[in-house]
């Protein structure tokens, strides 16, 4: 308990609070975890890192909580190396996957678990006010097997924020509920974080989830940090394949750059022309270089091929035909095949519903040359696309139980994390 | 029970449809009380029986040539206690000691299995197991050997003067640790060890291993883990160890028999001799509830004390 203090004692006032991670990785025998990895995280920030099963996001907020060791570099809170402090002398808490709220111990008690280590004396009156802060009050002396999965989700927060500590590591911390609960959860997270003022490490597989909490989302992808920004930064000009299709959907389409001028590149794709601005292209732009040129699905329209006049001079054009249209409500989702790709998508919202537009319809795909964007051709197209996995894999992905044996730490498959959680 | 079956009253359905359903529904509701069965035949020859048998034995009077007659003779019991209680003392210290031993030995033990094990796991698990290959009794025996005076392990111990201490506390004789309440306590501490190591084995794995983590994470040092974590979950295991130990230990006459003397006799011991030699029944009998009575009454104590009253 004495080390507690002296630990959040040696922080000099004003040195910040900025989470740093310097070249930090891990490896298990042959398998790379995490590559050597520099991250910074400002302080008082909601920060995200989001990445598909085994990416090494839940390796990365093990590191900073203390649970897994470094095979290299460092981590630094402010300006105290903490790197090879145990978990119990770090000034950092973390909200678990499926929570591991004590299951002996009630709401109160899990609650006060981290102050009463600490050697406080008088509990009462910061877990009441902290029971309340969650909305939880009335059900202090239940036991958490009792409590809505909603509800343990909550307790698990309260029982991390109590002890103040300079960071929050939350390890899916929404994975376990259903999508409506998880929506006000989301806001829930959010409202409090404002309302501490605490720095949020939150790691999710779930890219909406990501892009409504965090202010900053660093994608992760096979062990490396891919692009890191604000969430419509990263939406807007994506820097490589995987972010384009991880966050949301692009259509990317393979061109080859004719000429640049004025501030705009030229490219060919499928018999025709499309133009870039120079601004948004992330590779070199040389004439003759092969390109990935992207748009985002709802910054397309689609206009029937013999109205294709209509269409305002200076845009982007494909042409192509319907092949499927999926009435959303609010929305109607189009894939258009065309020569310069396949299954390209339009989602276009029903304000006037053209009824024209139905599958097998010759159509002109078209959009603003502003929205488009241009990737390094030499990269995988299909990196980061989201393929439809059972939900479970994803929860059980990089189970702390299984994080530490070299064989099952890549497996996404979570069969070893599978067993933990139905022991549990 | 097929009365239950029939009070509420048929869905308007089909006639045809009806007949069909009501048989199999009533089989349905059936199959449990089926399943019980074997297992309530089982015990009502096996313990209801002897037991009631028994009960009746221990209040009659008689002898084996004239034949024993009910009497409701409870002085039987009065007698018995006051003639035996030195050994029924000596049955409660002996199992208490074992148990003990056992929980001490077995906790670190299955500590290790569930958690440090990795993949060692089931090799110790089978060597924890492994003597039930072989009968109690022959393990009993090979006891005598390692505990023979002039053995190895006398002698190791002899040179430690670790029996120097133990003649001190009464629990050797000079040189010899056959035939003296350690010899008892250690056949009995062998004998049940894995009764003990199981229980805990299976609670102590049940335990998430993120909760030792979120210990951590809270500013739990390792110790504290244990203490405000581990060991709470693994009550379960510890009650149920220390009663599958403590009974049949309190109730054993083989280690006492083969490994002790008459000094160490046990109340197992009394019982099988008022049975088998001096053949006086009641006595036995009486005995014998006398010993459930007294089980009965420190397993309630434990289990009011360990407050899992859900296990029973």
């Amino acid at each position: 308990m004495r080390d507690v203090t002296e630990t959040t004692g040696t922080t000099a006032p004003g040195d910040g609070g900025d989470v740093r991670l310097s070249g930090i990785s891990r490896t298990y025998g042959d398998f790379t975890a995490v590559h050597p990895l520099d991250l910074t995280v400002p302080e008082g920030s909601f920060f995200a890192l989001l990445g598909a099963s085994g990416c090494g996001k839940t390796t990365t907020l093990r590191m900073i909580a203390g649970l897994e060791e470094p095979s290299s570099g460092s981590v630094h809170l402010g300006r105290q190396d903490v790197t090879r402090l145990p978990p119990y002398k770090r000034p950092v808490n973390t909200v678990f996957q499926s929570y591991a709220l004590f299951p002996h111990l009630d709401v109160f008690e899990n609650v006060a678990f981290g102050l009463r280590r600490r050697g406080v004396r008088s509990v009462r009156k910061q877990v009441r006010d902290m029971l309340d802060l969650v909305q939880l009050g009335e059900h202090a002396h239940r036991k958490p097997h009792q409590l809505s999965g909603g509800q343990q989700q909550r307790v698990a927060v309260a029982r991390a924020l109590i002890n103040h500590p300079k960071v929050l590591l939350l390890d899916e911390p929404l994975g376990a509920l259903d999508l409506k609960l998880r929506r006000r959860m989301q806001l829930e997270l959010k409202r409090i974080q404002t309302e501490v003022g605490i720095t949020f490490i939150h790691v999710t597989h779930d890219q909406e989830e990501a892009m409504t909490m965090a202010d900053t989302v660093a994608v992760m992808n096979a062990g490396r940090v891919e692009q890191l920004g604000a969430p419509a930064d990263l939406y807007e000009n994506p820097a490589t394949t995987f972010v384009a299709n991880f966050l949301g959907t692009s259509n990317l389409i393979e061109a080859e750059v004719a000429s640049t001028a004025g501030g705009e590149i030229l490219v060919r794709a499928g018999g025709g022309g499309l133009g870039v601005p120079a601004g948004r292209c992330s590779a070199p732009a040389g004439t003759g270089a092969r390109l990935l040129v992207g748009v985002r699905p709802e910054k397309a329209a689609l206009t029937l091929a013999d109205e294709a006049g209509r269409i305002p001079d200076g845009r982007n054009r494909v042409t192509g035909v319907i092949t499927e249209a999926s009435f959303l409500g609010v929305s109607t989702q189009y894939l258009v095949d065309s020569p310069a790709g396949k299954g390209l998508a339009v989602y276009a919202q029903n304000v006037d519903r053209d009824p024209r537009l139905a599958p097998g319809a010759q159509v002109v795909l078209h959009w603003d040359r502003a929205h488009t964007f241009a990737l390094d051709a030499a990269q995988d197209i299909e990196a980061g696309v989201e393929r439809v996995e059972p939900a479970t894999a994803a929860r059980t992905e990089e189970a702390p139980g299984t994080a530490g044996n070299p064989a099952r730490a890549g497996s996404t498959g979570g069969t070893g994390g599978g067993v933990k959680e139905a022991a549990g | 029970m097929s009365s239950t079956a029939l009070t509420g009253p048929p869905p308007p359905a089909p006639a045809a449809a009806a007949e069909e359903a009501a048989p199999a529904r009533r089989r349905g509701r059936l199959t449990p009380y089926l399943l019980l069965l074997p297992g309530l035949l089982w015990l009502l020859v096996f313990f209801v029986l002897p037991v009631v048998y028994q009960a009746s034995t221990s209040v009659q009077t008689g002898s084996l040539e004239a034949g024993y007659e009910v009497t409701w003779r409870f002085a039987t019991y009065t007698e018995a206690l006051a003639e035996y209680w030195p050994q029924f003392l000596r049955s409660v210290l002996y199992a208490g000691t074992a148990t003990a031993l056992c929980l001490l030995l077995g906790y670190p033990l299955a500590y290790l299995i569930a958690f440090r094990a990795g993949r060692w796991r089931n090799l110790i698990m089978i060597l924890v197991i492994a003597p039930f290959f072989t009968s109690f009794l022959v393990r009993t025996l090979a006891w005598k050997t390692i505990l023979a005076d002039g053995g190895a392990v006398v002698d190791a111990l002899n040179t430690l003067h670790v029996l120097d201490v133990t003649a001190g506390l009464g629990l050797t004789d000079g040189e010899r640790v056959l035939a003296t309440p350690l010899a008892v306590v250690c056949g009995l501490t062998y004998n049940f060890l894995p009764f003990m190591v199981l229980p805990l084995y299976t609670s102590l794995e049940r335990i998430d291993p993120r909760l030792h983590e979120a210990a951590a994470d809270l500013y739990a040092r390792p110790a504290t883990v244990f203490r405000k974590v581990t060991l709470p979950l693994s009550m379960p295991g510890v009650t149920a160890g220390t009663l599958l130990t403590f009974i049949p230990a309190g109730g054993d006459y083989v280690n006492a028999d083969l490994l002790g003397s008459t000094d160490t006799r046990m109340i197992g011991n009394v019982v099988q001799t008022q049975f088998l030699r001096v053949l006086d029944y009641p006595t036995a009998a009486a005995l014998s509830f006398i010993l459930m009575a007294v089980i009965l009454v420190a397993v309630s104590v434990h289990i009011r004390r360990s407050g899992t009253e859900d296990l029973v």
